[in-house]
């Protein structure tokens, strides 16, 4: 089921199991027994209904948040808190780029975070905006700029101290569809171009096929993993072609049934 | 999209500088119209309680710009700034602390909130006891008073900050301490500001009470003194005096507001735009 990965896994998570203690006693269930690996380079899409605990799944694969019970493996050993080789960008652009600091500033604090030398800084700077297309932008505000470009902004700085790992938790649900498709491919280029490890949380059955090499579908909550899928589509993808592929509406389609009836 | 971005950078201080400009015009036509309507009303005032506008505005420049009462005007700001930045400092310095220590926030609530609500001036008879009738006793009067507003903005504010934030500045791997000032201060910012800004109005209230009280100095003192020596034209200047650095403080407040938070209005119109 899981599907052999030759080379060794980035992150690996192990009976993972939490539970959110609930006001007035008792707790809610977020994730019942999670296990999954993702190999090194590989682009991995989590789905699930709503409320499946997606995000506490991304939480948890972040360091942000720890198990209740069983392990998170970041390269071989436990999390305890968020390692330098993890990028994190959120969902909510409007809420995770800082306002009172320029798009400079924002990449700027990541490297100054990890404790990037001042004379490195700008360089690195530079070259991070440039890959994500905005080259010109470093002295405005995020506020400035439009959604898709504050998202690729919070991209940037995810990316900025060359992370092995980049997690995602919904990072296009707040932006329109043509900004979401161009940010999709942004994505893709980015991986092929650094090699990153991604793992994309969406709730967008269309937008995992897409962009996965593998589908990791969540139950209703409590979570469990309720199958692995393995996406052969060719790549390079292609917003048109690939989504025309029968082989993409086949997938498409089984994972709708996955996602709905449960 | 960079046409977009670029227009916007340009436009905002423009529009922001147009939006200003038309705000003071606004105000200041009713200010004109209130001191022309004074200074008429009162032209040929034969009442000592009320003298002439412009007998006052004569005494004003002779005591207070050139004259003797300049002295008084430099105790007074001497004390108002010490003591505001003493309770500006301590207030987001303690907010700060009593943010990151959670026990000690829970144990002293109960106190800080009877300090904030206990009116300061009754505390002047105490301070007094303790301090003595110097200068120092202005200042810690001004201080203790003023402390509450910043503070208590300051822990609120720090408290509100967005978790989303709070976990960004975790994975970006901040340690706890560049958090709370690279990411947690600036947040809290307008809340701060505002705080600091009501500290500011009780600084100056605080000021001028704590100069009517067994003191021989000040704008305060002056004020009584003239008023209990019958000057009337000297007590008008005095409370003049007082509107005068009321204002001028406000106004240094405001400009250094802009500065401080003009991402932060960048970024509320940005959000009532769209």
């Amino acid at each position: 089921m899981m599907g052999q990965s030759p080379q060794p896994s980035v992150v690996a998570l192990r009976g993972v199991r939490k539970a959110y203690p609930l006001r007035g006693g008792g707790q809610r269930l977020a994730l019942a027994d999670v296990t999954f690996e993702v190999a090194r380079g590989e682009f991995a899409c989590v789905v699930g209904p709503s409320g499946a605990g997606k995000t506490t799944l991304l939480r948890c694969l972040a360091g942000l948040a720890m198990p209740t019970s069983g392990v998170v493996e970041f390269e071989g050993t436990p999390l305890r808190q968020v390692p330098a080789g993890v990028g994190v960008v959120f969902q909510d652009y409007g809420r995770s780029l800082f306002p009172w600091l320029t798009v400079r500033g924002n990449v700027d604090l990541a490297l100054k975070a990890r404790g990037v030398a001042r004379e490195a800084r700008p360089g690195r700077i530079a070259e991070v905006l440039a890959s994500v297309g905005l080259a010109d932008v470093g002295r405005s505000y995020p506020w400035q700029l439009s959604g898709g470009m504050q998202q690729r902004v919070a991209i940037a700085r995810a990316l900025a101290c060359r992370p092995d790992l980049l997690l995602m938790d919904e990072p296009f649900a707040s932006v329109d569809a043509q900004t979401r498709f161009g940010l999709e491919d942004l994505i893709l280029r980015v991986r092929d171009e650094s090699g990153v490890t991604v793992v994309f949380v969406t709730h967008d059955i269309d937008e995992a096929v897409y962009l996965a090499d593998r589908v990791i579908v969540l139950s209703a909550a409590p979570g469990v993993v309720s199958e692995v899928i393995d996406i052969a589509l060719p790549r390079p993808r292609d917003q048109v072609a690939t989504k025309r592929d029968e082989t993409f509406a086949a997938y498409r389609e089984h994972l709708l049934g996955l996602v709905m009836t449960r | 999209m960079r046409g977009e971005a670029g227009a916007a950078g340009r436009a905002g201080p423009v529009r922001a500088a147009s939006r200003v400009a038309g705000r003071a015009a606004t105000r200041a036509w009713l200010f004109a119209a209130l001191i022309g309507a004074w200074w008429a009303w009162s032209a040929g005032s034969t009442s000592v309680y009320f003298p002439p506008l412009a007998k006052i505005l004569r005494t004003l420049w002779s005591q207070w710009a050139v004259g003797p009462a300049r002295a008084q005007l430099g105790s007074s700001l001497e004390h108002l700034v010490l003591g505001y930045a003493i309770a500006g400092l301590a207030g987001i310095g303690i907010g700060a602390l009593l943010w990151s220590l959670r026990y000690l926030r829970e144990a002293t609530s109960p106190y800080m909130y009877f300090l904030y609500v206990l009116p300061a001036p009754v505390l002047v008879p105490a301070v007094i006891t303790i301090f003595g009738i110097g200068a120092a006793m202005k200042v810690v009067i001004i201080a203790f008073a003023a402390v509450w507003p910043t503070l208590l903005n300051t822990l609120d504010g720090m408290r509100g900050v967005d978790p989303v934030k709070l976990d960004t500045a975790r994975a970006l791997g901040m340690s706890a301490a560049r958090r709370t000032f690279t990411v947690v201060l600036p947040a809290a910012a307008p809340q701060v500001v505002a705080g600091l800004r009501n500290s500011l109005q009780v600084s100056i209230v605080l000021m001028v009470v704590s100069e009517w009280v067994a003191s021989t100095g000040g704008i305060g003192y002056y004020i009584v003194n003239a008023q209990e020596s019958f000057d009337y034209l000297g007590m008008w200047s005095g409370i003049l005096m007082l509107a005068i650095v009321g204002c001028a403080a406000n106004l240094l407040f405001v400009l250094a507001e802009n500065r401080l938070l003009y991402w932060h209005y960048g970024a509320r119109a940005a959000e009532r735009r769209a």
